[in-house]
C-alpha cells in the first residue's frame, strides 16, 4: 500500500511504545493479572465450573443452586453417577477455606504454593488477592488523578493568588509523612477496601497536580487558548476541552507509576495489619503472616512478595515506557 | 539572601499550620475515644463497666470535654512554647519519649542517606558515560528491579536467609544491641550496634539508591548534551576532566534537591522497617501510638517530622542557589 495515513499523536506514542520490548512485556503481564482478577473464580475456588448431574448442566461458579447448598462440593466425586462429570477450577480451594488438618504445609502437589496457618491454600489466596491489589491501585490512582487534575488545573489556569494558595496545599501534602498519615487514618477509621482506596487516592495526588499545573501555566500562553477564551468559552470548558487533552500524555506516566505506588502502599498496610479486613485475601496479608513463621515457612515469604514485586515492576516499566514514548527528545531520533 | 530566608521561614508557618490542622482533625474526629481505650487498658475493665461519670472525669482531665476547635487552639498555644503535652499511655512528657527515640531513627536514616549518595552518584556517572552499552543496560535494568522490590519483602527475605532460620545466622534481626551489650566496652558496643543495623540500613537504603542513581544518570546525560561540554571537549581537555569537572558539577545540582523529596518517604519507610526489626525508633513509637490512640504522641511525631522535612527542603533550596550562580534569590521572588 502506498497510501499513508496520519497516525496522530496517540498513534505515534503507541507506535513507539510497541517497539519497547520491556514495556510490552510489562503490558502483557498486566493484562494477565487483569485476566486473573476478572476470572478469579474460574481459576481458584471449591465450586465446579461446569457440573453435569442427573442429565442437567449446572454452573456453580456463576449461579447459586439451592439443591447443592447443603452439599460440600468436595464430596461431589462420590455422588457422581455414570455419565455425570464436574470440571473444577485448576486450584480446587477457596481462598477462605480453612483446613486445620493441613496447616503450614510446604508446597506440594495438593497445594502448589503451600498453605498458611489456617490451612488455607496460598495460591488460591494469591489469585483472589490480585483483584484487591489491582482495584485498589486503579481506583486510588483514579481518585488521585481527579483531585490532581482539578487542583493543578485551577492553579495553572488562574495563576496569581489562586496558584499561591493551591501551591501551599501541594507543599502541605508533600511534606506530610504520607505513609504515617495513611496509617493514622486507617487506624482510626475502619480499614475497609473503600477507605483504603480513598485514603491512598486523597494523599497521592501531588505529582499529577504539579504536572498539570506546570502544563497549564505553559498552555495558558498559547494563542489557541486565547482564541478559545475570546470565542466565549467559559473557564471550565477551556480547561477541560482545550487544555486538558494537550496535557494528558505526561499524566499517563504518573498514573502508571502511581498504580505501582498504590499497590505497594496497600501491601505495606496489609503487612502491618491495617489492610483489607480478614478473611479477605491480600498479598500483603499473606506476607504479614510469614513474620510469625519466618524461620521455616519460606513459601509464605516468597510467593506473595514475588506477586507484589512483579506487579509493581510491571507498572513501573510501563510508566517508563510511556515516558520514553512521550518524551519529545526522542522524537525523530532513530 | 537574608530576606529570602526570612520569607521562606514565614512560608513555613502556613504549611505547618495546614499539616497540624489536618492531622488534628483526622485523629480527633475519629470514632472511638482514647478515654475508654485507656481505661480498658489500665484497669482491664470491660467497656460496659465504665460508668459515664468516670469517662466524663477522665475526659476533663485530658481536656477532651471541650469542642474540637478550642482543643486545637489550646494545642497550638502549647506547641508555641514547645510543650507537646504528656502521653496518654504512661503520662510521660511526649518530648522525652521522642527525644530518646529520635537519635536512633536519625542515625539509621543519616547512615542510609550517606550510603545512598556515596554509591548512587558513581553508579549514575557510570551509567551516563556507558549509556547504551550492554553492560549499562543490564545494570540499569537491575537497578530498576531493585527499586520495585518492596522493602518489607526484602526485609523478610533477609531475615529468612541471614537471620538464623534454616539457613545462615549472620545478622541479628531484633533490636539494636545485644541484651548484655550494656556492659560492653565502648568499642565492642559500637561494633555490636553496627552489626545489628546492617540489615535494617540495607532495607532503608537500596530503594533510594536505585532511585537516585537513575536520577543522576538522567541529569548527567542531559548536561553532557550541552554546548559547554562540547566546547570543553573541543578545546582538547582530557575526557575525565570534562566529565568530572565540567559536566558532573552541573549534574549534581538536581541531586541535592531530591534529598528533600525522599525525607518523608524515609520516615514512612522507618515505620515498617523499625517494626519488622523491633528497633526502638520514632517509626516504631509512631506505630505504637497509632495503635493505642495516643493523641499527643501522634501529633508530636507528625509535627516534628513535618518540621524536619520542611527544614530539609529549605536547606536543599538554599544549597541549590548557592551552588548554581544562574539562580538567584531575587529571581525567585
Amino acid at each position: 500500500m502506498t497510501e499513508t495515513k496520519s497516525v496522530g499523536y496517540w498513534g505515534s506514542v503507541w507506535k513507539k511504545l510497541k517497539k519497547d520490548k520491556l514495556a510490552m512485556t510489562a503490558l502483557v503481564i498486566i493484562l494477565i493479572l487483569f485476566g486473573t482478577a476478572i476470572f478469579q473464580n474460574f481459576l481458584a475456588g471449591n465450586k465446579p465450573i461446569v457440573l453435569k448431574y442427573d442429565n442437567e448442566y449446572y454452573f456453580p461458579v456463576l449461579f447459586r443452586y439451592n439443591e447443592f447448598f447443603g452439599t460440600d462440593f468436595k464430596e461431589l466425586d462420590t455422588k457422581l453417577k455414570n455419565g455425570d462429570f464436574a470440571i473444577f477450577p485448576p486450584v480446587r480451594y477457596s481462598p477462605t477455606e480453612n483446613d486445620l488438618l493441613s496447616v503450614l504445609t510446604p508446597p506440594s502437589k495438593e497445594h502448589l504454593f503451600g498453605t498458611d496457618d489456617r490451612g488455607r491454600d496460598v495460591l488460591s489466596r494469591m489469585i483472589h488477592g490480585a483483584r484487591i491489589s489491582l482495584s485498589i491501585g486503579f481506583v486510588a490512582v483514579g481518585i488521585a488523578a481527579i483531585i490532581g487534575i482539578l487542583l493543578g488545573g485551577i492553579a495553572g489556569y488562574y495563576g496569581g493568588s489562586v496558584d499561591f494558595i493551591v501551591s501551599r496545599l501541594f507543599e502541605v501534602m508533600m511534606t506530610f509523612p504520607v505513609f504515617f498519615l495513611i496509617l493514622t487514618i486507617l487506624a482510626f477509621r475502619d480499614p475497609s477496601i473503600y477507605n483504603i482506596m480513598i485514603v491512598i487516592g486523597a494523599t497521592s495526588w501531588t505529582g499529577i497536580a504539579r504536572l498539570i499545573r506546570a502544563q497549564f501555566l505553559q498552555l495558558r500562553q498559547f494563542d489557541y487558548v486565547d482564541a478559545a477564551v475570546a470565542l466565549g468559552g467559559n473557564d471550565w470548558r477551556v480547561m477541560m476541552k482545550h487544555m486538558l487533552p494537550n496535557s494528558l500524555a505526561p499524566v499517563l506516566v504518573d498514573i502508571s507509576f502511581g498504580i505501582a505506588g498504590a499497590i505497594l502502599v496497600e501491601s505495606g498496610l496489609s503487612f502491618l495489619g491495617f489492610g483489607v479486613p480478614p478473611p479477605e485475601p491480600s498479598w500483603g496479608d499473606i506476607l504479614s503472616q510469614s513474620q510469625r513463621y519466618v524461620d521455616f515457612a519460606w513459601w509464605l515469604v516468597l510467593f506473595p512478595g514475588a506477586a507484589i514485586f512483579v506487579t509493581v515492576t510491571s507498572f513501573n516499566l510501563l510508566g517508563e515506557g510511556f515516558r520514553n514514548a512521550i518524551d519529545p527528545k526522542f522524537l525523530g531520533s532513530e | 539572601m537574608r530576606d529570602y530566608i526570612f520569607k521562606r521561614l514565614l512560608l513555613l508557618i502556613p504549611t505547618l499550620f495546614g499539616i497540624t490542622l489536618i492531622t488534628f482533625f483526622i485523629i480527633q474526629l475519629a470514632p472511638g475515644n482514647p478515654v475508654e481505650r485507656k481505661l480498658q487498658l489500665d484497669q482491664g475493665i470491660q467497656a460496659e463497666a465504665i460508668t459515664q461519670q468516670i469517662v466524663e472525669e477522665t475526659k476533663k482531665l485530658y481536656g477532651l470535654d471541650k469542642p474540637i476547635y478550642v482543643r486545637y487552639w489550646i494545642w497550638v498555644k502549647q506547641i508555641a512554647t514547645l510543650d507537646f503535652g504528656r502521653s496518654y499511655k504512661d503520662h510521660r512528657p511526649v518530648i522525652n519519649k521522642i527525644a530518646e527515640r529520635i537519635p536512633i531513627t536519625l542515625t539509621l536514616n543519616i547512615i542510609s542517606i550517606i550510603l545512598i549518595y556515596l554509591i548512587a552518584i558513581p553508579i549514575g556517572v557510570y551509567s551516563a558515560v556507558a549509556h547504551g552499552r550492554f553492560s549499562e543496560r543490564v545494570s540499569t535494568f537491575f537497578l530498576f528491579i531493585l527499586y520495585s522490590i518492596p522493602s518489607f519483602w526484602m526485609a523478610m527475605i533477609l531475615i529468612f536467609f541471614l537471620g538464623g532460620g534454616d539457613y545462615w545466622d549472620l545478622f541479628p534481626v531484633y533490636g539494636i544491641l545485644s541484651p548484655d551489650a550494656e556492659n560492653y566496652p565502648f568499642f565492642k558496643k559500637a561494633l555490636n550496634f553496627l552489626w545489628h543495623i546492617v540489615l535494617p540500613v540495607f532495607c532503608l537504603t537500596y530503594g533510594g539508591l536505585a532511585y537516585l542513581s537513575r536520577f543522576q544518570k538522567g541529569s548527567l546525560l542531559e548536561v553532557l548534551r550541552e554546548d559547554f561540554v562540547r566546547t570543553a571537549t573541543a578545546k582538547g581537555l582530557p575526557r575525565h576532566q570534562v566529565l568530572l569537572k565540567h559536566a558532573l558539577r552541573n549534574a549534581l545540582i538536581p541531586i541535592i534537591t531530591i534529598l528533600a523529596g525522599i525525607l518523608p518517604a524515609m520516615i514512612g519507610g522507618s515505620v515498617i522497617i523499625e517494626s519488622i526489626f523491633s528497633i526502638p525508633g520514632i517509626g516504631q513509637l509512631g506505630f505504637e501510638s497509632v495503635l493505642s490512640r495516643d493523641y499527643p504522641v501522634i501529633m508530636a511525631i507528625a509535627t516534628i517530622s513535618a518540621v524536619l522535612t520542611l527544614i530539609g527542603i529549605l536547606i536543599a533550596d538554599l544549597v541549590y542557589v548557592l551552588v548554581d550562580p544562574r539562580i538567584s534569590f531575587e529571581a525567585k521572588k
